[in-house]
């Protein structure tokens, strides 16, 4: 039971720290968890992470607040999954509820507007950082088609500005059709 | 009952907001200004300039901002609770398959399809942050004359740091804050 209740602990006060800092869009999540799930906590590996992003984008809702779910049944069942939202909408659900109070004085603050303005540079450092070393695994894997999903996928969002949604289902559906062709050569093979 | 006509217009929010982010924007809109005009226009677009100031997901943000705006702290929690039980549901279920099935062949031939678009993903997502820390919002053809210079400078030098010596993200984020903090009230 002592055991449980430091582990919950532990999945609430990291959901918290993480949500306190996702500046800028769902997608900052991904660094931050990579950082402290995947390399310090080892709870997860990079490619669990991956499939847990691919999930909460695919699910109604925000990223990070599925992300966290997903991460925190992974760690400590349903009850888990309770604790790790609950840790990542307090934060904004604080900072909110005390900025509306007065929201146009904290809208015009010259030092919060420079401060934003730097902290943007470095988020996008964050983001960067992470993609190149995503992007590198990769392109380790030396596998062809990962690569041409990936390249393709990229060209599609941000070029085309397809609905991820759709992005998401057809490279599912590859990837689903790659194993079953090379099931049946491999069947083939064995009963020629 | 206010409570739970907020309860209700955030839970449809939560539902139908797929894709994350700004993909919830025209749903918030269409609820809390056309439907139940609890925010004007303007108020609408000062909160979407405070979600970008402020951490966590802009449906979350949102729904504190109206809930406590309409009823207080009370509609503030009601609300919040309501966007986020569409995901709790379905998510929870989603988490239940995914551990069950995932050693399954044709569930782990989708995810490998899945990984390398999701890489994709983020990428793009980096881009136009990108884009807009260097030359801002107003839509500027990328180039080198127009670039924000203490915003190349903060971001090619936090880069350096995170590839070399791999420390806390959030430090990082969190020293370009206070730097740019010093360096833009200085100019």
């Amino acid at each position: 039971m002592n055991k449980n209740l430091k582990l919950y602990l532990k999945l609430f006060t990291s959901t918290f720290y993480l949500s306190a800092f996702t500046f800028g869009g769902g997608y900052v999540i991904v660094p931050l968890m990579k950082k402290k799930f995947v390399d310090n906590l080892k709870w997860i590996e990079e490619n669990e992470m991956l499939d847990l992003i691919a999930i909460s984008q695919s699910a109604p809702g925000p990223i990070a607040v599925n992300a966290s779910i997903l991460l925190g049944y992974r760690i400590a069942g349903f009850t888990g999954g309770l604790i790790s939202v609950l840790g990542t909408v307090l934060p904004p659900l604080i900072i909110l509820s005390v900025i509306s109070l007065f929201y146009t004085a904290f809208r015009d603050n010259e030092v919060v507007n420079a401060a934003l303005k730097g902290m943007q540079a470095g988020v996008t450092a964050v983001i960067v950082d992470v993609v190149i070393s995503m992007a590198s695994n990769v392109f380790k894997e030396k596998k062809i088609l990962s690569v041409i999903i990936m390249i393709g996928s990229f060209m599609a969002t941000y070029f085309l500005k397809i609905n991820v949604i759709y992005i998401i289902f057809i490279c599912g559906i590859i990837g689903v059709l790659t194993v079953y062709y090379r099931n049946k050569g491999k069947q083939e093979e064995k009963n020629p | 009952m206010i409570y739970l006509k907020l309860f209700w217009s955030f839970f449809q929010i939560g539902l139908f907001s797929i894709g994350g982010g700004y993909a919830a924007l025209p749903l918030i809109q269409n609820q809390v200004v056309d439907l139940h005009k609890w925010l004007t226009m303007t108020e609408f677009t000062d909160l979407i300039t405070i979600s970008q100031m402020t951490p966590g997901p802009i449906a979350i943000n949102s729904s504190t901002f109206v809930g406590t705006r309409i009823a207080g702290p009370i509609g503030a929690l009601i609300s919040t609770f309501g966007c986020i039980l569409p995901s709790c549901i379905i998510v929870s279920f989603l988490a239940f398959l995914y551990y069950k099935y995932k050693n399954l062949k044709a569930i782990q031939g989708a995810l490998e399809g899945l990984r390398p678009a999701v890489v994709a993903l983020i990428a793009s997502a980096g881009l136009s942050i990108l884009i807009t820390a260097f030359w801002g919002e107003n839509n500027v053809i990328p180039n080198f004359k127009d670039i924000n210079y203490i915003s190349f400078l903060l971001f090619s030098a936090s880069l350096i740091i995170l590839r070399k010596f791999k420390p806390n993200p959030i430090y990082v984020m969190a020293g370009s804050g206070i730097i740019g903090m010093i360096v833009y009230l200085i100019k």
